[in-house]
Formats: structure tokens, C-alpha cells, sequence
């Protein structure tokens, strides 16, 4: 079998659950004969036609605001937003809508969309292409915010998505699209959205991250592992609703916890996860929470954009930090 | 310089303020009993706008806007629908869930703070109530792309104030509703007022029916005054939608005869003048004016009238006061098909505190 990059498995996970479901149906801009600015709907519209693979005039909030009708008549729309930072024109929809139709209805109406993006810096690309703002939607109640981090789980998590009832925002990191390939077996299997990946096993400290940044933690998990520490590797993968109890877990296990995330520190996912670590584990921690993030800062443009995200390096001083605690 | 393109937009009346039919009655007025039944919605949404703003005045429901003036507009609408057609709101369109199938006391129960309000039994396909202005008008293009997808021959209404025609999401859902010849009719309820800013202020177009213009739509502009008008335009537009001939913008030109909701105080920027010319248009006396004339009304059948309508909404007011509260449970049951766990904990934790 031929190994696959993460957009590919995107593409893939597209094209099986099209072919399965004829209520699958695709919306976006230059997702068409262009097969998207990431090719994620590469060959699609020549395989399901223009009807199922739609070209739309280009306006984010109507994207949105159609998406919530189709699905509310049983259609399953995905959505393609071009980039995260053009998503907040259809913020309104999402949040006052999409999130709410079952519950405004009492579950007479529903709304299962995905929304996907593509998100995240790294790729040297323009001004607002770089986006890693998934914390304002994990903060909507109604909404499920996923975001894979390899082919495999891509293509397992979308698939999950799009059989998902409520609406889910499916969050791709960029940056790793094309950085591993792996063998994804093209065979429907979906994965869990309320639960976390243990990447790695270890019994010193806990490894918690998502999305593209996950690759860097692994490294640091490696370089770690040459020192004599060994990490639990988390990729939470749903940061809405969150899977506590595996980070919990691993906590209890290891005592430490360093979270890596690439968006801004403050109101970040990762706070949410030191909040629940104190719940539910403050006795069992034998060091502060430690957070590595991106700063609280405009994402800086492409000469400084390495600057601003989580190194390997910053990783491992992280986790030094809660070494030097008994 | 040549000329390239023109335009124009089209006035439709039927029934002149005094009653005097200015065009000949469409096909469907002529049918026995057509406009009796007209009236006769009409008359009961005015019944039970007020009992609505006496409930609010007494404390037993929550922020209302009445349609009074407007039920020209929406009965016109709600006659021309049919049933397999979706009705998309935005929130001032009581009339036309009546006439859908939504219950008194289930608008009440909306209006009252109760989710249920929204569960319409009769209408499952129509959308709730909408109160964030004009995101309405691309959930109705949606509906209509998912019909369209069907090969479905039936059609969507949505309606908005003159202020929602302002914003982005109604052009955006005009072009996209135009570029893809979805079957879906826009009306725009211009009742002079978006809370306290005049329909002048809104903008500079002579009309918001040329709107459809840029969206290569069709624009008519109707007198919402006139049931019987409105009735008809809605009613060709759906027909020309159900048979694949793409979307209608309708302008409906009435006057707010009321405060914007029971959280407002009209009598703070309308000019006085002003309201009591509109008093002279409204719908309901026109109408009634044009059936005494043609001896299908009376005074005996008004007072009958009357009573009927206002023991079907005591009756709903009695229902609506003695619904039981939903439990606690209920906000969180419906946030998603299957409850997260972390949320399960505080519905459990919500239930003790009620305890």
C-alpha cells in the first residue's frame, strides 16, 4: 500500500465517506477543479461532479450560514474555509447558529457541518494565513473542535467528524501536510472524537500537545529519552470535548505536565488543561503545570514565525523545569 | 458612453387605503371566502399582539415585538406557503407561524423564555425564530441549495426588517441565492423603523427592492398594506421558485404602528404626524373597508369575529401559564445528540443544585 501524506489522508477520508453517503456534500472556495489551495479536495470535483464538490462565490459568513441550512435539512455539508484567519467573518454563524440549532429546537433541528480549515504557522506564508486560534471555538459551548496531527488520525478523525451529529470545527495543522507519509488503510474506520492518543509511553513527565507542534514534542521526547527522561507523549487531538481522564491518568502517573501549544498562552486550551490538572490531580503533581506556547503577541510575520512557535528546545526547558522538583 | 443594462422595479397594489381595488382582484381573492379568511388572520394576530404586550406589561412574559400594522404582510405570506415549503423567520412574523402550524401558547412560551416555543410540531421544517439580524437570510439560501440538491419542487420564504437589508449577510445570500437560482423568495418587511432609525437612514436607494438588481434577481416592491398584493407576489414568486426559476426579493412597505418591542418607547423619535397618517393605511380596516363594501362584512360578523379570537388566545394564555418548568436538565439535554462526559458532571451537578 502506498504511504500518504496528512492532506491526502484528508482527500481520502473526503472521497470515501462521498462515495458512501450521498448527503456528503463539499462547499468552499477553489476547493473545485483547483482542488483546493492545499489540493485537500484534490480530483474530487472531476470524481463527484460539480453538484457535490461546490465552487462558492467567495464569502466566508455565507460559506457558514448555507452550511447550517443544508445540514438543518439532513444534508451533511463540509465546509472548506481557506485559511483559519478568514473564518471570523463566519464566526456569527457558528457561534450564534450552528452551535445552537439543536438546542434552540429541542433537538428538532440539527446542524451536522464539519467546518475544516487549514491552521497554524510555519509555512512562510502572507499576513492572517497563520492562525492558530482554536481556543475561541473550544470555548462555544455546542461546538466540537478536532485536530489531527498525522495521515492516520486524519483520516480516522474526519471520517468521525463528518459521522458526527453536531457540528464539528476540524482544525488542520498546515505545517505537517506534508511532513510524514504512512500507510492509511483506505477502509472507513473512524476514530473516537472524545478521546486523547497516547503517542508515547513514559514515567517521568507528560507530554500534552496538538496539531503541528506535536511533531516538535515527539522530538523533544526523544532527546529527552537520551537524558534518562521518559515522557508519556499526549496528542489530545479533541480539544472540545476534551478527554481529561487519559491526561489525568498520565499525570497521576508521572507527576509533571508540560503542555505545548503554538497559540497565544493566555485563555489558551493549555490553561484549561492546568485548571482541570489541579481539580483532579493537584496531590499527585510533584511540579507546577508547565506551559510552552506561542506569545501573547500578533503571530510575527514569516522572517520571525519560527521565533514565535514552540522549538524542541523550549520544549525540553519546559519539562527541566519540572525536574528540578523532587 | 452607451447604455449597457437597465433597470426598473415594479410597484404592486390591489387594494387603494380606502378600500378601492386600484387593479383587478387576483384569481385566488375571487374564491369564496379567500379574503374573509385573510381578514379573519388578521385580525386574530392583532388580538394577540396585545394580549402578548399585556402579558409582558404584567410580568408574565418576557420582551415582545408586535406586528401590529404589519399583518398584512405576514398573512399574505402565510396564505401564500404551502405546506411543504420551509418558512424561515426572523422574529416578528407571529402571523405567519400561526398560520404555519405553531400554536399560541407555544409563541408565548418562546416570547416567555422557554425553548419548547420552538419545537414547532405542525412546521418541522421551518427554522425557529431569529434574532441575530439577517443570518437568517443564508440558513433560507442553504434550505433552498439543499432542495435544489433534491431536485425537490417546493420552495423557502425568509423574511427580515428594512435594517437586516443593511448588512452583509443579506447581499451575500441575494448573490449566492441569484448565482445558483436557488428556489427561495427574500422579503423584506419595511416597517419605516429599525428600532429608532428610519428606513431614510438606512440607505440611499429609492427602494430596497432594487437590491435584487446587483444580484440579478428579480425586485418587486409590494404594498404591505394590502394583504390581497401581498398575498399574490409571494405567491408568484413561490410558484416561479418551486418550478426552478430562481429566487424574488419582495419589499413589503408597511408602518410599524408600534414600539420596536415592549423594551422600547416609540413615542421617543416617531413623529407624531407621521403614525397617525399610517393609522389611515393599515391593513385591517382597509380590508374590512373594501368586504362591507362588497357586502361580505358587517358589524354582527366583526363582533362574533372578535370574541372567537380573543377565547382562542385566553385559552392559549390559560395553557401557556400552566405549562410546567422544564427541569434543570433540559439546558444541558440538548447541546449535543450524546452528551460529553465532562458535561454530564455538571448536569449532575446542576440537578443537585436545584434540589
Amino acid at each position: 500500500m502506498a504511504e500518504i501524506t496528512m492532506v491526502e489522508a484528508v482527500t481520502q477520508a473526503l472521497a470515501y465517506e462521498m462515495q458512501q453517503d450521498k448527503d456528503v456534500v463539499l462547499m468552499g472556495e477553489d476547493i473545485g477543479l483547483n482542488g483546493g489551495v492545499f489540493r485537500a479536495t484534490d480530483g474530487l470535483y472531476k470524481r463527484f461532479g460539480a453538484e457535490r464538490v461546490i465552487d462558492t462565490p467567495l464569502a466566508e459568513t455565507m460559506i457558514a450560514g448555507l452550511a447550517i441550512g443544508m445540514a438543518a435539512q439532513g444534508l451533511k455539508p463540509v465546509v472548506e474555509f481557506q485559511f483559519m484567519g478568514f473564518i471570523y467573518p463566519a464566526l456569527d454563524q457558528l457561534i450564534n447558529h450552528a452551535a445552537r440549532l439543536r438546542n434552540r429546537t429541542r433537538g428538532r433541528l440539527t446542524c451536522p457541518m464539519v467546518a475544516r480549515a487549514p491552521f497554524g504557522g510555519g509555512i512562510h506564508a502572507p499576513e492572517h494565513h497563520s492562525e492558530s486560534t482554536e481556543a475561541l471555538f473550544a470555548h462555544i459551548p455546542g461546538l466540537k473542535v478536532v485536530i489531527p496531527s498525522s495521515p492516520a488520525r486524519a483520516y480516522g478523525l474526519l471520517l468521525a467528524a463528518i459521522r458526527d451529529p453536531d457540528p464539528v470545527i476540524f482544525l488542520e495543522p498546515k505545517r505537517i501536510y506534508r511532513l510524514v507519509k504512512q500507510d492509511v488503510p483506505d477502509d472507513g474506520k473512524a476514530l473516537p472524537l472524545e478521546k486523547c492518543f497516547v503517542l508515547r509511553e513514559g514515567s517521568d513527565v507528560t507530554l500534552i500537545s496538538w496539531g503541528a507542534s506535536m511533531h516538535e514534542t515527539l522530538q523533544a521526547a526523544d532527546q529527552l529519552a537520551e537524558q534518562g527522561i521518559h515522557a508519556d507523549v499526549i496528542d489530545v487531538a479533541s480539544i472540545k470535548p476534551l478527554d481529561i481522564d487519559t491526561i489525568v491518568a498520565s499525570v497521576a502517573k508521572t507527576g509533571r505536565a508540560v503542555i505545548v501549544h503554538e497559540a497565544a498562552r493566555t485563555g489558551g486550551v493549555g490553561a484549561e488543561i492546568a485548571s482541570l490538572l489541579n481539580e483532579h490531580c493537584l496531590l499527585s503533581l510533584l511540579a507546577p503545570v508547565q506551559r510552552v506556547t506561542g506569545f501573547d503577541t500578533v503571530m510575527p510575520y514569516l522572517k520571525l514565525e519560527k521565533k514565535y512557535l514552540p522549538s524542541v528546545n523550549r520544549i525540553i526547558e519546559g519539562v527541566m523545569k519540572t525536574m528540578e522538583f523532587a | 458612453m452607451s447604455r449597457i443594462a437597465e433597470f426598473s422595479i415594479e410597484y404592486q397594489q390591489c387594494l387603494a387605503a380606502t378600500g378601492e381595488l386600484v387593479t383587478p382582484l387576483p384569481a385566488f381573492a375571487t374564491q369564496a371566502g379567500a379574503l374573509i379568511e385573510l381578514y379573519e388572520w388578521m385580525v386574530l394576530l392583532r388580538v394577540f399582539d396585545a394580549k402578548a404586550i399585556n402579558l409582558q406589561r404584567t410580568g408574565k412574559m418576557g420582551t415582545y415585538p408586535s406586528s401590529l400594522g404589519q399583518e398584512g404582510v405576514f398573512v399574505g405570506i402565510g396564505d401564500a406557503m404551502q405546506a411543504t415549503d420551509v418558512f424561515v423567520p426572523y422574529y416578528r412574523d407571529s402571523g405567519v407561524l400561526l398560520q404555519r402550524g405553531a400554536t399560541i401558547s407555544q409563541l408565548l412560551q418562546y416570547w416567555g423564555g422557554d425553548e419548547r416555543g420552538s419545537d414547532f410540531k405542525e412546521c418541522p421544517e421551518d427554522f425557529p425564530i431569529c434574532v441575530p439580524i439577517a443570518t437568517q437570510f443564508l440558513h433560507a439560501a442553504g434550505i433552498a441549495t439543499a432542495i435544489k440538491y433534491r431536485h425537490q419542487k417546493r420552495a423557502v420564504v425568509v423574511t427580515g426588517g428594512d435594517g437586516s437589508s443593511s448588512k452583509g449577510d443579506f447581499y451575500e445570500a441575494l448573490n449566492v441565492a441569484g448565482e445558483w437560482q436557488l428556489p427561495v423568495v427574500f422579503i423584506i418587511n419595511n416597517n419605516q423603523w429599525a428600532i429608532s432609525v428610519p428606513r431614510t437612514a438606512q440607505t440611499h436607494c429609492k427602494t430596497i427592492a432594487q437590491k435584487a438588481i446587483a444580484a440579478g434577481i428579480p425586485g418587486i416592491q409590494v404594498d404591505g398594506n394590502d394583504a390581497i398584493a401581498m398575498r399574490d407576489a409571494v405567491d408568484q414568486a413561490l410558484q416561479r421558485a418551486r418550478n426552478g426559476e430562481g429566487p424574488t426579493l419582495i419589499e413589503a412597505v408597511t408602518y410599524r404602528l408600534c414600539d420596536h418591542t415592549t423594551a422600547d418607547d416609540a413615542t421617543r423619535y416617531v413623529p407624531k404626524e407621521q403614525i397617525e397618517k399610517a393609522w389611515q393605511e393599515e391593513p385591517i380596516r382597509r380590508l374590512r373597508q373594501y368586504l362591507e363594501q362588497h357586502h361580505q362584512w358587517d358589524e354582527k360578523k366583526e363582533q362574533q369575529l372578535q370574541q372567537r379570537c380573543q377565547e382562542q388566545v385566553n385559552a392559549a394564555v390559560e395553557e401557556y401559564i400552566a405549562t410546567p418548568l422544564q427541569p434543570v436538565s433540559s439546558i444541558f439535554d440538548y447541546m449535543y445528540e450524546t452528551l460529553p462526559k465532562s458535561l454530564q458532571q455538571q448536569r449532575q451537578a446542576a440537578e443537585q443544585e436545584g434540589r
